[in-house]
């Protein structure tokens, strides 16, 4: 079995957080309690979706220590291939959904002197629980997160008014930005720097921070991407003996284990390495979606992550 | 079950001894005739009703008698138990983990009562009944990993997981297999595995990084690795090194299999959850030759895999000088016969030693 062990938890509440935002608890079904968590763990929600299982990851946003429940945000992504509307339309209370185990890829360094949070839109979600487990075990921090506008600020107001001094909130509709390199400039010895949020957000903080001279370690960022639609295509998958189709809607990854393979993953995002896997042969174009590649891996066309990557044209087969 | 627990001594005079049950449930280490570095991780999910796999931190009839041994090495060498600041977390973690699967798995010996932050911990083996406010060092007489590890078997590496890399930030290690916590704090996982040899060219430490840093919640992992020990010492640690290394060149034909024992770790993986550490519990476990050579499968094999061991390793793993004492004893107890595949005894089936 591939993936984090699995827990059987039942949709309790359901909350509107703005247009496209809505907010999920789950407790476990069987009434005992959810394992404690870091702050910046997720978790990955199993959705059944017709014949499709889809698996997406979504950070955990509440109380690392709180075992009763796990809440999740989801925005809706009207172009995406379903999985947030799947939870937006189909998911209400009393509905009885599967989850993993927490994992987390974009954990707190705990040697920092301060914690430097960097938030573009729905990327606040796993500040959320950093946030209570920094308040909770006491330690500096400091939140700058910048939003579309003031109806689309998720938690904007839970997080000024309980952290009035710690919080600051940007509207991209105000022209307000995040004034980054004095941001950066002021921050004592030993700040440690997380971004999560759009590519571009990223990247900026990324080559910022490199440009200032700021540690590479001392430098965390968190994107899970979402798997794209896109073309079908054609699949042989060496060791299971098989040749599957890969539809408009679904990822290679989601194919595979549709055919019955169990093939590895953790994150489902192309973060985390885990479902890397061999290309034997292949005539056509990789379509490389991750993170986790570097770029002339991307060129070899020896590997593809299957949780988001996909491939047109005439033949593809897979070590798997 | 209620556990018989030992009155002896891993020092001095050496009372350690193994019962029948002890010598059954010994984890042997070799499930071939031969032996060679590999990663061999699997799942630590149970295991063979009475095995040392069945429980998550097995307690055997050496408990108190091991913690005391502890509780002298650290008396005399405080520097055994170290945590560097940011791993106080991890710390807490750590006696959770401890705590509620010891109070789950031997609630006859062990007891957990939580309200809210408030908690008492009853070990009845060690006579501790004690009250304290969960996440408050104040008030424990110890932080959280000396408190908990003071009171369970095997050394305790607690590693902090960032930039892709593992790191030795904290542990308590009084019975390790020759190296030093104080030499490692704060190394990461290539910089404490480089005196290793042959492994780094097979690529061995790479795949077990890699192996280690994806372990995750609710799912550890196990594997076992062993060494050789003169005498049963718990504590072979360099800072003692001018201790026992001598006792090397006191075996004789005469007591070999009483003196020469084969050390056993059961190498186990937890992530931590409140941290995102890794804890790397050790626990060793130690049988004399004699004793296992009660066993027909263990002597047949024991002896193919000392005879076949490659130079590097013996030397490495300290016992390259008394290699062919071992294997003057060990032949006797190797009549050829082929030996089933696995690590455990299979004495129904494994025929007695032919003369």
């Amino acid at each position: 079995m591939s993936g984090a062990e699995k827990i059987d938890v039942t949709v309790t509440e359901i909350v509107a957080v703005n247009e496209l935002v809505t907010r999920f608890k789950f407790e476990r079904t069987d009434g005992g309690l959810l394992p404690t968590f870091s702050g910046g763990a997720h978790t990955v929600v199993e959705m059944k979706d017709g014949a499709i299982t889809r698996m997406n990851p979504y950070s955990l946003m509440s109380d690392p220590m709180d075992q009763s429940a796990y809440t999740i945000s989801v925005r809706r992504d009207d172009e995406g291939r379903g999985g947030s509307l799947f939870m937006h339309n189909n998911v209400s209370v009393g509905d009885k959904m599967v989850i993993s185990y927490p994992v987390n890829l974009f954990s707190l360094d705990l040697r920092a002197k301060k914690q430097l949070f960097i938030a573009g839109g729905i990327g606040i979600t796993p500040f959320l629980s950093q946030i209570k487990q920094m308040e909770r075990l006491g330690g500096a921090w400091e939140l700058h997160y910048a939003c579309r506008n003031a109806a689309l600020g998720s938690y904007v107001d839970e997080l000024l008014s309980a952290h009035p001094y710690e919080a600051h909130v940007y509207y991209d509709d105000e022209k307000q930005a995040i004034a980054l390199e004095e941001l950066l400039n002021g921050q004592p010895v030993g700040t440690h720097v997380y971004v999560c949020g759009p590519k571009g957000m990223i990247n900026w903080v990324r080559a910022t921070t490199e440009k200032l001279g700021w540690p590479r370690e001392a430098v965390h960022y968190e994107e899970f991407l979402a798997p794209q639609p896109g073309k079908p295509f054609e699949v042989k998958l060496a060791v299971s003996n098989k040749v599957i189709q890969v539809g408009e809607d679904e990822s290679l990854l989601e194919a595979m284990e549709r055919s019955g393979v169990d093939a590895p993953y953790l994150c489902r995002g192309g973060a985390c390495g885990q479902c890397e896997t061999r290309v034997i042969d292949y005539s056509g174009n990789f379509i490389h979606r991750d993170h986790w590649l570097e770029d002339d891996e991307h060129a070899s066309g020896e590997k593809i992550m299957p949780c988001v990557s996909r491939f047109e044209g005439k033949t593809l087969v897979l070590d798997r | 079950m209620t556990i018989q627990f030992n009155e002896e001594t891993f020092r001095d005079d050496y009372t350690f001894k193994n019962s029948d049950w002890a010598i059954q449930r010994f984890p042997f280490p070799f499930h071939e005739d031969s032996y060679m570095y590999s990663v061999n991780m699997e799942q630590h999910r149970g295991g063979p009703e009475g095995s040392i796999y069945e429980k998550r931190f097995d307690v055997d009839e050496h408990y108190v008698a091991e913690m005391r041994d502890r509780a002298m090495v650290l008396a005399d060498d405080p520097l055994r138990c170290q945590s560097l600041p940011h791993m106080t977390l991890a710390g807490w973690d750590l006696l959770e983990l401890i705590m509620v699967s010891k109070s789950e798995d031997y609630p006859d010996l062990f007891e957990l009562h939580r309200d809210g932050d408030q908690w008492r911990w009853v070990n009845k083996p060690l006579g501790i009944d004690d009250t304290f406010t969960f996440l408050d060092e104040t008030t424990l007489p110890y932080g959280p990993m000396e408190y908990i590890t003071r009171q369970a078997q095997g050394d305790f590496c607690v590693l902090d997981q960032r930039d892709d890399n593992l790191w030795m930030d904290a542990g308590t290690v009084t019975t390790q297999a020759d190296w030093s916590l104080d030499f490692d704090i704060g190394m990461n996982f290539f910089e404490w595995h480089a005196p290793v040899p042959l492994a780094h060219e097979k690529g061995i430490f790479v795949r077990a990084l890699k192996f280690l840093l994806n372990i995750q919640q609710g799912s550890p992992a196990r594997r076992l690795n062993w060494t050789m020990t003169v005498n049963p010492l718990l504590d072979t640690s360099p800072e003692n090194y001018h201790k026992w290394g001598i006792q090397k060149t006191t075996i004789t034909p005469d007591n070999i299999g009483q003196k020469q024992h084969l050390r056993v770790e059961l190498q186990t993986f937890f992530r931590l959850p409140r941290s995102n550490a890794l804890v790397f519990p050790i626990r060793c476990y130690l049988c004399n030759f004699d004793d296992m050579m009660t066993m027909p499968k263990w002597g047949r094999r024991l002896h193919r895999v000392i005879r076949d061991l490659p130079e590097e390793l013996a030397t490495y793993k300290g016992f390259i000088d008394n290699r062919p004492m071992m294997l003057d004893y060990l032949a006797k107890f190797d009549d050829g016969l082929p030996t089933s595949p696995g690590i455990w005894p299979d004495k129904d089936s494994e025929p007695p030693l032919q003369a």
